[in-house]
């Protein structure tokens, strides 16, 4: 059992009653267990918490729903995923944080965490009302991918933000800068004649807002890196104690701009996949804690999101299945040992969105994921969950299998005997 | 990963399936494309203009977007080839009507099409539809986005070769728009597959794309230096939307800066040639009288693109007949 949160490593019982986890090591006094699960040479941890995933509800059935995508995140040992606020309509109002809640509630795999809307319908110009969406359970708020109209509404929606203590996410992009780019501006969209996005649609957006961050005090989050230099940047502002933290999607710790080659739309993200330098420095920032989570960055699609030609295509990966066993090639690759890698999924998330989860600890929610770290097994259809096919991981091999997802103490996902036997 | 398109272009004996880009393919391949075109020359003097190389063969001629001199000479070349053409301007046709490339492809697969010849404005199009198509159909990319016109760039090559004989000794410069240019790109991977001494561009730096010379070339911002001593001079069309996205300031001060003059071109070698890929901007890219001049050989490059464009079309589909008939698959 591994809990990152309290440094623990070590072979112990864990004990779970009335949807908390009860004890460790030893039994609570009465104790008396109505279901055993051992899994020997298996991990026990929290349950993983993903701070991007898309479930395309409300607006976006076609591509796919709270109830497939939370079912595939119980596949992938996640117990916990904050959706975007760029639903149609857009989460800027409390009916549909509230919707969401209700509706992953109901289907009961995972606990959905609605992000709000930093700006009416994600418009950029009026701020939302942030206070109700706070009560209704948005614990951050975000403008997703949508651009804010000027640098002064970004400036009032933290100070706004910082009032009502919300987390501010956001995903660095200036949107002239990137302008109609599709893949990372250097030898490779050259060489293919794509748009370019250069590196600097990042880093500008990242040092515009770490400017402002440092004035109006706002707790903020950078979602979603893809440059070496912004990661730098990012680690010198957390040196000067700006309240500043970061993730990186899974896809972005492995792929290059490499992959483009041939066109595929799978390969197709926003931000692009960019250079093997940028890629190292993003899995050292991982090891030096500039980034203190890895996130999905699910973007499930429908078959014709992706039958174009490569710029006309929906950028975007399924990916909450092949988040644990991406970030477990960081072990298996010596970037991270086991108890790092877990903490980027699990108390890293958790203490950037200040959750009771995401640790083992007593009397916290029992959201566990047991996994198999030597299983391998092979991206396909067989056991596939996600609505959305699109990972250019299909027919790869994965190292790390979820054996057992539970959610307040009730499993939600147990591997068929059949599979573990594979 | 260049080996991944080549299998996408060539079939298992290596011959040309598809032709997509310039990017990839071997000296001999070209070499090849361009002897082919060689024997096609003489057919446009004769009395009856036609060989029956592709009788019975249909092709479709895909135009997503407009292009009058490609479109014509791909229709002629193939019609001298003895195929029926289907010429489809689809920039008004299924797609604007919401229909997906993908379905347009799938209805014309259903006509028993044996070949496409595809335009369209986005890189990576005509791979895309080589990907997805039925495995008897070849695809011809006739130019995608800012990608690659691999034809274009083989009509470039045989006009250079026809004046200059051999590559090895040649300095050739290519001036203008480099960024949107899927010209420039094929014809930069085709100079230096065929190795050329020295590939230049010569361009203000908002129109070369990111690292450009590791496409193989030198870059200039001046075109009097970007001149000097070569034996080949490209201009490329200056579109004129390049002004509205600040990337110019206008057309006047670009053609003080880059504008071919008969006084630039003495910069360059005396026995210099001329090209320009079409359509020309008369004094905007390049002064009339160096159109008109001595050293233009552009109007030859329009007639051999009609040689060139039969060979790569025969080549193609008997490239594929032979799969076939072979049992490939």
């Amino acid at each position: 059992m591994i809990d990152p949160a309290r440094g623990i490593d070590t072979q112990r019982t864990v004990y779970i009653a009335d949807r908390t986890i009860a004890g460790l090591g030893t039994a609570p006094d009465g104790f008396r267990a109505d279901r055993e699960i051992h899994v020997p040479g298996q991990i026990v941890c929290p349950g993983l918490i993903d701070l991007c995933a898309r479930l395309r509800e409300p607006g976006h059935e076609y591509k796919a729903t709270i109830a497939s995508e939370t079912f595939a995140a119980s596949r992938g040992g996640i117990t916990t995923l904050c959706s975007p606020p760029d639903t149609s309509p857009a989460i800027d109002t409390p009916a549909v944080a509230e919707l969401l809640k209700e509706r992953a509630e109901l289907v009961g795999k995972a606990t959905v965490l609605p992000i709000g809307a930093l700006t009416q319908g994600l418009k950029g110009t009026e701020l939302s009302e942030m206070s109700a969406l706070k009560e209704a359970g948005c614990t951050a708020v975000s403008n997703a991918l949508a651009p804010v109209a000027n640098i002064l509404v970004l400036r009032r929606a933290m100070e706004y933000a910082a009032s009502h203590d919300l987390l501010l996410i956001i995903r660095p992009e200036d949107p002239w800068l990137r302008d109609n780019g599709v893949a990372h501006e250097g030898a490779v969209a050259t060489l293919l004649g794509l748009p370019g996005v250069p590196q600097t649609a990042e880093t500008v957006a990242v040092a515009q807002a770490l400017e402002l961050i440092e004035q109006t005090g706002v707790r903020a989050h950078f979602s979603q890196l893809s440059s070496a230099r912004a990661v730098d940047m990012i680690a010198l502002a957390q040196e000067n104690d700006i309240p500043v933290t970061a993730d990186v999607s899974a896809h972005q710790l492995h792929l290059t701009e490499q992959s483009l080659m041939g066109f595929d739309p799978l390969y197709h993200l926003i931000p692009p996949l960019r250079t093997q330098h940028d890629r190292e420095r993003l899995r050292r920032g991982l090891l030096d804690e500039t980034i203190t989570a890895v996130c999905s960055d699910h973007q499930p699609h429908e078959e014709g999101a992706k039958l174009d030609a490569f710029s006309s295509t929906e950028p975007g990966i399924s990916s909450l299945e092949t988040l644990l066993p991406l970030t477990l090639r960081l072990v298996q690759g010596g970037d991270l040992s086991l108890p790092q890698a877990i903490a980027r999924l699990t108390s890293g998330p958790a203490r950037i969105l200040n959750l009771t989860s995401g640790t083992l600890t007593p009397g916290s929610p029992a959201d566990l994921c047991i996994f198999d770290p030597e299983q391998a097994w092979i991206v396909n259809s067989d056991t596939w969950c996600s609505r959305g096919l699109n990972t250019p991981f299909w027919g790869q091999m994965m190292k790390g299998r979820v054996t057992h997802t539970v959610l307040a103490g009730k499993i939600v996902f147990e591997a068929s005997p059949t599979e573990n036997a594979e | 990963m260049t080996v991944h398109r080549n299998d996408l272009q060539l079939d298992a004996e290596g011959r040309l399936r598809h032709f997509l880009s310039i990017d990839g393919l071997s000296k001999t391949l070209l070499t090849s494309i361009m002897d082919t075109a060689e024997s096609f020359t003489g057919v446009a003097e004769r009395n009856v203009k036609k060989v029956p190389l592709l009788r019975g063969k249909t092709i479709a001629n895909l135009f997503f977007e407009n292009s009058t001199r490609t479109q014509t000479t791909f229709e002629l070349a193939a019609k001298r080839l003895s195929a029926d053409v289907l010429s489809i301007n689809i920039a008004t046709s299924a797609t604007s009507k919401g229909e997906s490339l993908l379905d347009t492809i799938r209805n014309l697969e259903a006509m028993h099409v044996d070949m496409f010849v595809v335009r369209h404005a986005a890189s990576g199009a005509s791979h895309f539809i080589a990907r997805n198509a039925a495995p008897h159909v070849s695809v011809i990319n006739a130019g995608d986005g800012r990608h690659s016109h691999p034809t274009q760039a083989m009509l470039d090559m045989f006009t250079i070769r026809r004046n200059k004989g051999d590559f090895g000794d040649l300095k050739v410069a290519i001036v203008g728009d480099i960024l949107h240019s899927r010209v420039a790109r094929s014809q930069i991977h085709a100079l230096n597959i065929l190795g050329a001494r020295e590939v230049r561009v010569v361009a203000p730096r908002t129109l070369l794309p990111t690292k450009v010379e590791q496409l193989g070339v030198s870059a200039f911002h001046n075109l009097d230096q970007g001149l000097r001593d070569v034996d080949v001079v490209i201009m490329l069309r200056l579109q004129k939307e390049r002004m509205r996205g600040a990337l110019l300031p206008s057309e006047h001060e670009y053609f003080n800066c880059f504008g071919l003059t008969e006084d630039r071109l003495r910069h360059a070698k005396p026995d210099v040639i001329v090209m320009h890929p079409g359509p020309i901007n008369r004094g905007v890219e390049i002064d009339s009288r160096v159109v008109d001049g001595p050293h233009s050989v552009i109007l030859q490059q329009v007639s051999y693109g009609i040689a060139i464009r039969m060979a790569v079309m025969s080549m193609a589909i008997h490239s594929e007949a032979k799969a076939a008939g072979g049992g490939a698959g």
